[in-house]
């Protein structure tokens, strides 16, 4: 009977094992003094409501955050409002939900919180008194928070105040990562419109330099042209696969090699495994750009490129290297701290942005160059990031 | 046996492999053939290097061995191994695919986005790839010990280290060419000395396979007793040999030993006439080449509910061992993945055509490895014993080599994504230094377990890496793919379920002996129980627990199913490239 002891024995302590994980993941119910256990439940509260609240104002979310925030107040009824309408009626008496808008009007007006005598006629109805507080993002009232009780006193009043005053402060957060995730958009906007015009004019010229000596080669390099630029300039999605991309940069690298013949020369070496790895949408391709732009300028003799893409685990690692100037390191960590360097253009900062924000923080470029020792950027995506999808 | 050839095959599959990880394939491709280094993996390379990384030790060596000791019911193994793709085929691999998951924990994240459901999923995950990495160490320890003589723990050590130097140092990760070459290296190791084995076989006359009589010595043979022994003699017995026999010291003397069970201490050394009926390993059933030749011939308990439990874990198992679910990754779509399924089907299917034939031969060529126990070591010996001379010598070199190649690719297929598991979900470095650190973990553990693992054979240790599969992370994708009613709740507990039982019922099975008690076969073979428990539970609960089903699953759904060129996510206009191609300019 020994191996089913064994089994038992080792069933039980995995359930040991697993209690213990469960009990210690819980909050503890320990404290000292009662001021610390109200304050730990005030906050632990308050900071349940906080993450639905970085949402902003839609329904889904107020539903979630006007729980905790009534548990706040303890009152029977709360409402949140938007500039429109009621998006959350938490607690007892729906009914009255219709006419929170009509009280909310004083306040949207003056930005001030009253208290409304509402006078429910049905019995058993604990909504009579409204306290209504207005949700203030950046000096505008974006909505409300209604209170409802039985009855009236100045410290519900107060109460309710500072609950809104705490919400107001979440919701501006709100309003700070959208504006944000606005910037960031704007500049990959920016960085699609970026094909420089230096860029057509010279793609242009090489293309027409080929139109009667050698006809063929002029179209395919126009088609590639229209390619690139249909790419570049597509309107949906954040996302693409490593081959959609490596497409991209190919047909870009044909218009530059039209452009400096002989004198540009490209080693590619791409492991098959990583080509459908998701990646954001022309993360690479400005980088490859850059590294023409470092790899040609100010000098005669051939440039070198090589872009590597490597297999690594759970990761794909991604590296261009050109035998260039090279860049000024002070300038280039100006770049990517964020301000806008004119040699640099908005791309590596921008790059590096959006990798850290989709990826983490231990997934942004790194570049090593020095003034005329060439540039080397590597960059990692891992293979599956939850919720990303070309 | 001339362990030159051998030794010299095994250390150039191992130097091989060093070297190809040392220097990588750096091949450089210009941008001349930008398109062809572009191009995806072709279903076949994919497939093959499936078929490399899944052909372990217990596919090369450990199925011919059972066949060999104990009949025609063990063809369950490979005919499982190879019909779990076809489960794979129709019900997982384009979902999976599409689900752009990398490893099963993804997967779990995608599917219940929570990171719990995703804990769990790694930790079963985790548990498996060290179940299945520690038949592979134990049968490099065989193979080595086989040709060289050498300690049973040295192969283990050898592939542990070769695999992880290779893995750290960034070689020969999961590159899939080299995987692929792997397969046909495998087929080539096997599939030769097979055509030479039948040759021979017709040359001494085609003897009847399935003979009324026990399996008897055919030459003059010295048996070498590494470990104590207690052996099972049906006939009285005549031979010779030194050492201790039931505590009676033995010096060259003429034995006669009576019928029933003895004990041969270790390193003693026996010499049987031509002729003798071979006396059994005590634990190894004993019957005439007749009775083995027919199934369920062996008795034992429950035989009926064995082969359905092997049935179950075998066909469920595949799809949750981790390094088969990673090389769907490398499919540029869900397309691509199921073509690639039935292609590893039909390789399977060939290379597994072989082992079954090592085992049936040995009956009659090396029946002394019944009385060892050393039934794993069939298709190593039998090469040089048949065929005979260099060429024989030759051919067993092939064998262990190959036999090599097989430990080194499923380890290492095994390590990566073991690694990956690891760094990511278990110690939570992200970059180089935590895959490195991961990896080197990979190995240590399976490692330390050879220790206390008994003599169990591999392709019954691999079998229970199976179950746990089977039981836990089947459920997970099959539910969770065609199943819109799944809950987390319900997900987690019926991985938990499924998977916690199996697993403690593997670990009791390889470190306690229970082979001779009557629940003995639900531990060693706890797939018929473990499997319906998860599903069970998995759906049962979640029924109960509706509140928690996903917020996105329809979406999610829709991304699992719909293929690819819907355009569901797509509204554009075809590119420049397609207009080129369809005007055929």
């Amino acid at each position: 009977m020994t191996g089913l002891l064994a089994v038992g024995a080792i069933l039980l302590v995995g359930a040991a094992i697993v209690f213990v994980l469960w009990r210690g993941s819980g909050p503890r119910q320990d404290f000292l003094t009662e001021a610390q256990r109200i304050t730990f439940e005030t906050l632990h509260t308050a900071w349940s409501a906080a993450p639905p609240l970085r949402a902003g104002l839609v329904p889904e979310a107020a539903k979630k955050s006007a729980r905790h925030l009534r548990t706040l107040l303890d009152t029977p009824a709360l409402a949140l409002t938007d500039e429109v309408e009621v998006v959350a009626w938490e607690g007892v008496g729906e009914h009255h939900s219709a006419d929170t808008m009509r009280l909310a009007q004083e306040v949207f007006s003056t930005g001030r919180t009253r208290a409304f005598d509402i006078g429910c006629t049905l019995p058993d109805c604990p909504v009579q008194i409204a306290v209504v507080a207005p949700l203030t993002v950046e000096g505008h009232v974006v909505g409300v928070l209604a209170a409802y009780s039985r009855e009236a006193s100045a410290g519900l009043v107060r109460a309710t105040n500072e609950v809104a005053r705490w919400a107001s402060g979440q919701l501006e957060l709100a309003e700070l990562d959208r504006s944000r995730t606005r910037l960031v958009e704007a500049e990959v906007r920016a960085l699609r419109a970026q094909i420089s015009p230096h860029f057509i004019y010279n793609s242009l010229s090489a293309i027409a330099s080929y139109v009667r000596t050698n006809p063929e080669r002029a179209r395919t390099l126009l088609l590639d042209f229209a390619d690139f630029t249909r790419y570049s300039f597509r309107r949906h999605g954040d996302f693409t696969t490593l081959a959609e991309e490596l497409k991209s940069i190919d047909q870009y690298l044909a218009l530059e090699r039209a452009r400096f013949g002989e004198r540009l020369t490209v080693t590619l070496q791409i492991a098959p495994e990583v080509l459908s790895v998701t990646v954001p949408f022309l993360c690479l391709q400005p980088l490859v750009e850059n590294a023409v732009r470092h790899g040609m300028e100010g000098k005669v003799e051939p440039g070198h490129i090589q872009i590597l893409a490597a297999d690594a685990g759970a990761e794909a690692h991604i590296t261009i290297e050109d035998d260039g100037i090279g860049m000024d390191p002070e300038a280039l960590r100006r770049t990517l701290a964020g301000q806008v360097d004119e040699t640099a253009g908005i791309g590596l900062g921008n790059i590096d942005e959006r990798l850290r924000r989709f990826y983490g923080d231990d997934y942004g470029l790194v570049v090593e160059t020095a003034q005329g020792l060439g540039t080397k950027i590597s960059v990692r995506f891992p293979k599956y990031q939850h919720g990303l999808h070309p | 046996m001339n362990s030159t050839y051998g030794v010299v095959a095994v250390l150039v599959v191992a130097l091989g492999t060093m070297l190809i990880g040392a220097y990588g394939l750096r091949i450089s491709r210009t941008t001349s053939d930008f398109y062809v280094a572009s191009r995806t993996v072709s279903p076949w390379w994919n497939a093959s290097a499936i078929g490399g990384e899944y052909l372990s030790a217990a596919s090369f060596v450990g199925i011919a061995g059972l066949i060999f000791a104990h009949g025609p019911d063990m063809l369950w193994f490979p005919v499982g191994y190879t019909a779990g793709y076809l489960v794979l085929l129709t019900l997982v691999a384009a979902p999976l695919r599409r689900s752009g998951a990398y490893t099963l924990p993804d997967f779990a994240e995608a599917r219940f986005s929570s990171p719990v459901v995703r804990r769990v999923a790694s930790g079963l995950a985790i548990a498996i790839a060290w179940l299945y990495l520690l038949p592979q160490f134990k049968g490099a320890g065989l193979t080595l010990h086989t040709v060289t003589g050498a300690p049973d723990w040295l192969g283990g050590l050898i592939v542990a280290v070769v695999v992880t130097v290779n893995v750290v140092s960034g070689g020969m990760r999961s590159v899939t060419f080299v995987q692929a070459f792997q397969y046909w290296l495998k087929l080539t190791a096997i599939a030769v000395p097979v055509v030479f084995l039948l040759l021979a076989w017709r040359a001494h006359g085609g003897e009847r396979l399935n003979g009324p009589e026990f399996p008897v010595f055919r030459q003059t043979t010295t048996v070498d007793f590494d470990t104590s022994t207690l052996i099972h003699v049906e006939a009285p017995a005549n031979f010779s040999g030194h050492g201790l026999l039931d505590g009676v010291r033995v010096d060259g003397d003429q034995l006669w030993v009576n019928a029933g069970e003895h004990t041969v201490a270790a390193g003693s050394s026996f010499v049987f006439p031509a002729g003798e009926t071979v006396p059994h390993l005590e634990s190894l059933p004993h019957t005439t080449n007749a009775d083995w030749a027919l199934p369920m011939a062996e008795g034992g308990q429950f035989p009926l509910y064995a082969v359905y439990s092997l049935i179950l874990a075998t066909f469920l198992g595949t799809m949750g061992l981790p390094h088969v679910i990673v090389r769907f990754y490398t499919n540029p779509n869900g397309r691509a993945a199921r073509r690639t399924t039935l292609i590893v089907l039909g390789l399977l299917g060939i290379f597994y055509l072989m082992p079954p034939i090592y085992g049936v031969l040995g009956r009659l060529y090396t029946p002394e490895l019944l009385l060892t126990g050393d039934t794993d070591a069939v298709v190593l010996v039998l090469p040089s014993r048949m065929v005979g001379g260099v060429g024989g010598q030759l051919l067993g070199a092939l064998v262990a080599g190959g036999a090599f190649a097989a430990f080194l690719s499923t380890s290492s297929g095994l390590m990566v994504s073991l690694a990956g598991v690891l760094s990511q979900d278990v110690l939570k470095m992200r970059g180089v230094r935590g895959f490195r650190i991961s990896a080197a973990l990979a190995a240590i553990v399976p490692l330390a377990m050879t220790v206390l693992v008994g003599g169990i054979p591999v392709a019954d240790m691999v079998g229970l890496a199976f179950a746990v599969a089977a039981s836990s992370l089947c459920p997970l994708l099959l539910l969770g793919i065609w199943s819109t009613r799944m809950t987390t709740t319900g997900a987690v507990a019926g991985m938990i379920a499924g998977g916690v039982p199996a697993l403690a019922a593997g670990i009791v099975t390889i470190s306690a002996k229970t082979a001779d008690q009557w629940y003995h076969v639900f531990l060693s073979r706890p797939a018929a129980w473990t499997v319906p428990l998860g599903f069970v539970v998995m759906y049962v609960v979640s029924l109960m627990t509706p509140g928690r089903i996903p917020e996105n699953v329809n979406r999610v759904m829709v991304r699992l199913h719909a293929p690819e060129n819907l355009g569901l996510e797509m509204n554009e206009e075809p590119s420049m490239s397609d207009i080129r191609r369809r005007t055929g300019t």
